[in-house]
């Protein structure tokens, strides 16, 4: 997985606020098809082959950030100006989350592994004789890979003396946990929404940045143009996103057009309170296991990809299932916004018609930056509807929601549970909740986290993952 | 010796357009580098309404880099320590 600050998502952010800025000062649609030639002018060194391959580039991404698919909806002869106006009068986000721009794909070479020139043509061959596969041979004094017989197991690589065996990996596909990343005959990638569990993965690990997600941004701030209610739902992982603290960025999201700013961490604790009771029920009715269900990327992969996990799932809600509810009855009709770091809430807000927008903490902070709000200058504010607990807030980070559960149990079941936090949806896990699922392992309540860290390691955050978990972590024992 | 001060800005801007990994700069620094520097954050500098540059902002001994990230910044100090030159944005 790539670093979170590199030039790609650096782009993705600064297009965004550019966008933004001349939305708001109305004045985007004059503006919006000139971006992709300012942004690249002629005398400007390219990214690519050249100025107008980059240009190119600039308006899929664009695209991408006005909330197309890029697979479906591209028209070489339509004006940007078209697409914005298109997505201005749109009433509903669709499924998929993720677009594909086919043409920043550089189809990564397959053949992962490679004989450098560093082969000296040994005596011992390792290569040649531990091969499982009879793809090695040495030809003309160097050691050289059958790709037909090769199947990646990098055996050769372990074993050279020289280390004159490379990897190259194809980042997408070796990113993928549910072999979703497929190619097309002329070698770029597509998705194939069948297997997708909208983890993020390969948005995060493209260098290209040739993945990204259909953004909202542009249905939120039209709504908040539009002066429509519209409510605001922080997910816990905002901990560390932002400066200054989390009640002065209620108070820059009021600044920014929010009409309501509710908690999600309230909801998580309806989720913890009810998820330890059915835990507490499904044991007793004998059933060997129970897997928390907050996680909508592990959802996804359960439903899909792990067969006999599905009756294991909980039934309890997200805590956004939650929030929404309680936002409902707050602000009877208000429109309802998810903010938080994850890809796949973007699906679930769609599967449970929990949330009629979902952003992420970045599309936050470019609108932030757009608006030319600093959230040090806000004056602290409270979030309506009251807050959630400590032990809420934890869900941010893996375990935290498997905790929150067990310290709502009783002596009797605390001492019958037997925890399995899996902390990663990486295709290694992947084959460890399979065994848990075909009854192999002696775990009985199960946490899966798709993202390595949990939700503020997610594909969304600003923060950098060590300072919040610091962050994190000093205000639970505070 | 005056400790060289590193002041990293951690205004809106600078924090969403990558500020953040600054703050893990402390970590990076060893000795004696670790000792003759004074770190503090900022609230907004004013620059990122300068178009000429980009966040985030960071300034060492008073003078200015943009697009800062950790790696600039330890050249910039080890520059500024050691009395060699170091190209700042402003
Ligand atoms: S936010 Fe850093 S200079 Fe304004």
């Amino acid at each position: 997985m790539l670093t979170m600050n590199n030039q790609s998502n650096y782009i993705r952010k600064e297009l965004s606020s550019l966008l933004l800025k001349d939305f708001n000062e109305d004045k985007l649609a004059r503006t919006i098809d000139r971006i992709p030639i300012d942004l690249n002018p002629r005398d400007k060194s390219s990214y690519r082959c050249c100025t107008f391959k980059d240009r190119a580039m600039t308006r899929y991404r664009i695209m991408a950030l006005l909330g197309f698919s890029i697979e479906q909806d591209d028209d070489e002869y339509k004006p940007l100006k078209e697409y914005l106006g298109e997505a201005l009068v749109r009433e509903k986000i669709e499924h998929p989350p993720l677009t594909v721009i086919s043409v920043a794909c550089s189809s990564c070479p397959r053949v992962t592994y490679r004989v450098t020139d560093s082969c000296r043509g040994c005596l011992a061959r390792p290569c040649e004789t531990n091969c499982p596969f009879g793809a090695i041979s040495i030809k003309n004094g160097r050691a050289e890979i059958d790709k037909d017989k090769c199947r990646n197991c990098g055996k050769c690589r372990e074993l050279c003396p020289f280390n004159a065996i490379i990897y190259t990996p194809v980042p997408c596909e070796d990113a993928c946990p549910v072999n979703a990343v497929k190619r097309d005959d002329s070698g770029n990638m597509f998705i194939d929404y069948d297997n997708c569990i909208s983890c993020g993965r390969c948005v995060r690990s493209c260098p290209f940045g040739a993945v990204m997600e259909r953004s909202q941004l542009i249905d939120v701030s039209a709504r908040i143009k539009e002066k429509k209610p519209i409510t605001a739902m922080l997910a816990p992982s905002i901990i560390g996103q932002f400066p200054g603290s989390t009640a002065q960025l209620v108070a820059a999201l009021k600044q920014l057009g929010f009409t309501a700013v509710v908690d999600v961490a309230a909801g998580a604790d309806e989720t913890s309170a009810l998820e330890a009771v059915e835990f507490a029920e499904r044991i007793e009715q004998g059933e060997a296991m129970m897997a928390t269900s907050c996680c909508p990327a592990w959802v996804d992969a359960a439903e899909k990809h792990i067969s006999g996990m599905k009756i294991f799932l909980s039934d309890t809600g997200t805590p956004l299932f939650y929030t929404s509810q309680a936002a409902e009855t707050l602000f009877p009709g208000s429109l309802k916004v998810f903010i938080g770091p994850c890809t796949a809430k973007r699906s679930e807000a769609i599967r449970d018609n929990s949330a009629d927008y979902v952003l992420s903490f970045e599309e936050l902070g470019a609108m932030l930056i757009a608006a030319g709000i600093d959230v040090n200058d806000c004056e602290e504010t409270d979030f309506n509807g009251g807050d959630g607990s400590f032990r809420a807030r934890a869900f941010a980070a893996s375990g935290g929601v498997a905790d929150a559960v067990i310290a709502r149990f009783d002596e009797e079941t605390r001492s019958i549970c037997n925890p399995l936090k899996v902390d990663g949806l990486t295709k290694k896990n992947i084959n460890l909740l399979k065994a848990a699922a075909a009854g192999k392992l002696k775990y009985n309540l199960i946490e899966v986290m798709s993202c390595e860290g949990g939700c503020i390691c997610g594909p969304g955050v600003i923060g950098n993952p060590k300072v919040v978990k610091k962050k994190l972590e000093n205000s639970m024992s505070a | 010796m005056e400790k060289i001060s590193i002041e990293i800005c951690t205004g809106t801007t600078c924090y969403v357009m990558g500020a953040s990994d600054l703050l893990t700069l402390e970590e990076h620094l060893r000795p004696p580098l670790s000792s003759s520097v004074k770190i503090s954050g900022s609230t907004c500098l004013g620059i990122c309404r300068d178009k000429r540059f980009k966040p985030p902002f960071v300034r060492v001994a008073g003078k200015l880099i943009a697009q800062a990230s950790v790696r600039k910044v330890l050249k910039a100090v080890e520059a500024e320590y050691s009395g060699g030159s170091y190209a700042y944005d402003e």
